[in-house]
């Protein structure tokens, strides 16, 4: 009998190389010992993707993906389709999870300084990610064709016809008609239901190869290949597999029960997690009193609404995301981890992650004059944050460096 | 083959030609995928024009149709409402219409209109198309005292006058558009087409 088995281990071993993968990526792939909390969001990331997978192919079984049918067919999955509602649930509050985990994963990185080099490329995957998500979010927002749906949409599409010369074309294009229609609805579930995702997966391949080759960073924010033992490993590295699993395993567990309080109890969040304007059925004719987005956009929509002029707010919102992209190239400090900067690069953080909140505050209310001032203000900080970056980074005194990972 | 026989110079030139021409079809093959994303037959035809009979409409009140799927507004205005909206002409960001991928030039004028009581535009903000709201009542209590009577929209604050003039310092970059109209007789107004003798 165990002959056999081997015999069977051996046989697929020449033909699939499944053992070398286990070894290299997890028992044999070697992590800093002492990752703290903060090293749990990308494994999580991976979890709520598989919610969102899962949830998603079984919400597609029932929904229909036409203006006349879409909002009907969502009210049936969550009245009619057995279990529909908890299905549908798990996926809208699964959406805003993904956004939280990612949120905090991206802030990991600021604290200890992950995108310096030699991750630089990880980085950039991740900030592709990260705007890929935002589109699978926006597309999949659609889908209920729910007022917010609907107007959410039609704003956001028009930010393209911002764009000089092209612009009107482009967004009619995009959406296929003259204003957000059948049309739009169609094509975005195709884009969120098999083109974003297939996009989405590869990508996580790439940034999972990435890491897997510069190896993860730590909270002292040192390179653990450089001290290594006789079989060249790392002195302060464990294997991935088991310690890490079983640490993620503890992580996945936590989050799984915050997860499950919201999907059973607070599924809405009070229209933080689903909008109650968008409980009306889409029409093309009215526009809901006030436009929001959801929250994990309002940063964003802020600093659009910040400024007067409706290019410049376009362009000053894409560049808000897209000096994401340069920041491994903007921080000049010698140390990664924000346990050895000195006091400026502390302050900054502190100061960023305040602004940002509160600008993800003002996105959701009204443009009185008043929040459109803080809302400037707040602009005007989250890009001096990264803008002055080269300046704060190199003045800063940072402290000695330990020789090996500390607790 | 031993190094020396191979011509990589041919080789070179061989590998950019061939990725040139393959460059080519894909662009080829990817134009109808592209292509196919444009307004359908039938989208553009749902664009056909739309009659409206307008002598039912009284003096302030707005009707809305539907035209391309977008919200048109037709609007009765009297010689008091006209009057007003020259009052307030240094306040606008564009009073004399000049952006003229805004309106046909038939309604380039001082009313944006054929007919100076007969305003008809779309109701979509040139701002972030949303469908701003009507507020036709004088010194408005949210819109301030200087209020004249027009259209606000609710999503970014930008204003617009009763001829659909967008005010200066507001979000929105332009007037509201002109939609192509004729009229077909005095009271019946053909939306989406130039008139006759334009």
């Amino acid at each position: 009998m165990r002959e056999w088995f081997y015999l069977g281990k051996e046989w697929i071993e020449s033909r699939f190389p499944a053992r070398e993968f286990w070894e290299d990526h997890l028992v044999k792939y070697y992590a800093p010992k002492y990752l703290n909390f903060w090293y749990f969001f990308g494994s999580l990331a991976m979890l709520v993707f598989a919610i969102q997978v899962i949830t998603g192919i079984f919400l597609t079984m029932n929904y229909k993906p036409t203006a006349g049918t879409a909002f009907a067919s969502v009210e049936y999955i969550m009245r009619d389709v057995n279990w529909g509602w908890l299905i549908r649930y798990m996926h809208s509050t699964g959406a805003s999870f993904f956004f939280i985990v990612i949120y905090l994963h991206m802030f990991r990185a600021f604290l200890y300084g992950s995108y310096q080099k030699p991750r630089e490329l990880l980085w950039l995957f991740g900030v592709l990610l990260f705007v890929l998500l935002m589109a699978e979010a926006f597309m999949g927002y659609l889908l209920p064709w729910g007022q917010m749906s609907f107007w959410g949409a039609q704003v956001i599409i028009s930010l393209f016809g911002a764009i000089p010369v092209i612009g009107s074309d482009l967004a009619l294009w995009i959406r296929g008609d003259y204003v957000v229609a059948d049309a739009t609805l169609n094509r975005f579930f195709a884009f969120h239901v098999i083109a974003f995702p297939l996009l989405l997966i590869g990508l996580v391949v790439f940034h999972l190869i990435a890491l897997h080759r510069v190896g993860s960073n730590n909270p002292d924010g040192i390179e653990i290949k450089e001290k290594k033992n006789e079989q060249g490993i790392p002195l302060d590295g464990i294997p991935f597999h088991p310690y890490f699993t079983l640490k993620d395993m503890l992580g996945a567990i936590v989050f799984l029960m915050i997860f499950s309080a919201v999907v059973f109890y607070y599924p809405e969040m009070g229209g933080w997690f689903l909008e109650k304007d968008n409980f009306i059925p889409a029409d093309p004719l009215k526009t809901p009193e006030h436009i929001t987005p959801l929250w994990y956009f309002t940063p964003f929509y802020a600093i659009l609404r910040a400024v007067p002029d409706k290019f410049l707010g376009v362009m000053l919102m894409g560049a808000a995301i897209a000096v994401l992209f340069v920041v491994p190239w903007l921080d000049r400090s010698p140390v990664r981890s924000i346990r050895y900067r000195g006091p400026i690069y502390k302050i900054a953080l502190a100061v960023f992650v305040i602004c940002f909140v509160g600008l993800g505050y003002l996105g959701t209310v009204a443009a009185t004059p008043a929040a459109t001032i803080f809302s400037r203000i707040g602009t005007f900080i989250y890009f001096a944050f990264f803008l002055l970056m080269p300046i704060y980074t190199r003045l800063d005194k940072s402290k000695p460096l330990p020789d090996r990972v500390t607790k | 083959m031993s190094d020396e026989l191979v011509d990589h110079k041919k080789r070179r030139i061989l590998s950019i030609a061939a990725t040139v021409v393959g460059g080519i079809g894909v662009a080829y093959v990817a134009t109808p995928f592209v292509l196919s994303m444009d307004p359908s037959a039938k989208a553009q035809a749902a664009g056909a024009p739309v009659d409206v009979d307008v002598s039912k409409l009284q003096t302030g009140q707005l009707l809305t149709v539907e035209w391309r799927g977008k919200p048109i507004w037709i609007l009765r205005r009297n010689q008091e409402m006209l009057d007003r909206m020259k009052e307030i002409s240094s306040q606008l960001r564009d009073p004399n219409s000049d952006e003229l991928s805004q309106q046909p030039h038939y309604a380039k004028n001082e009313y944006r209109s054929i007919k100076p009581d007969i305003m008809v535009m779309e109701g979509i903000c040139t701002h972030l198309g949303c469908a701003p709201t009507y507020r036709p009542e004088l010194a408005a209590a949210d819109l301030g005292a200087e209020w004249k009577g027009g259209f606000f929209c609710p999503c970014h604050g930008s204003r617009y006058d009763l001829s659909g003039r967008v005010y200066a310092g507001v979000p929105a970059p332009s007037n509201l558009k002109v939609p192509p109209y004729r009229f077909v007789t005095d009271t019946r107004i053909m939306i989406g087409v130039d008139p006759e003798r334009a």
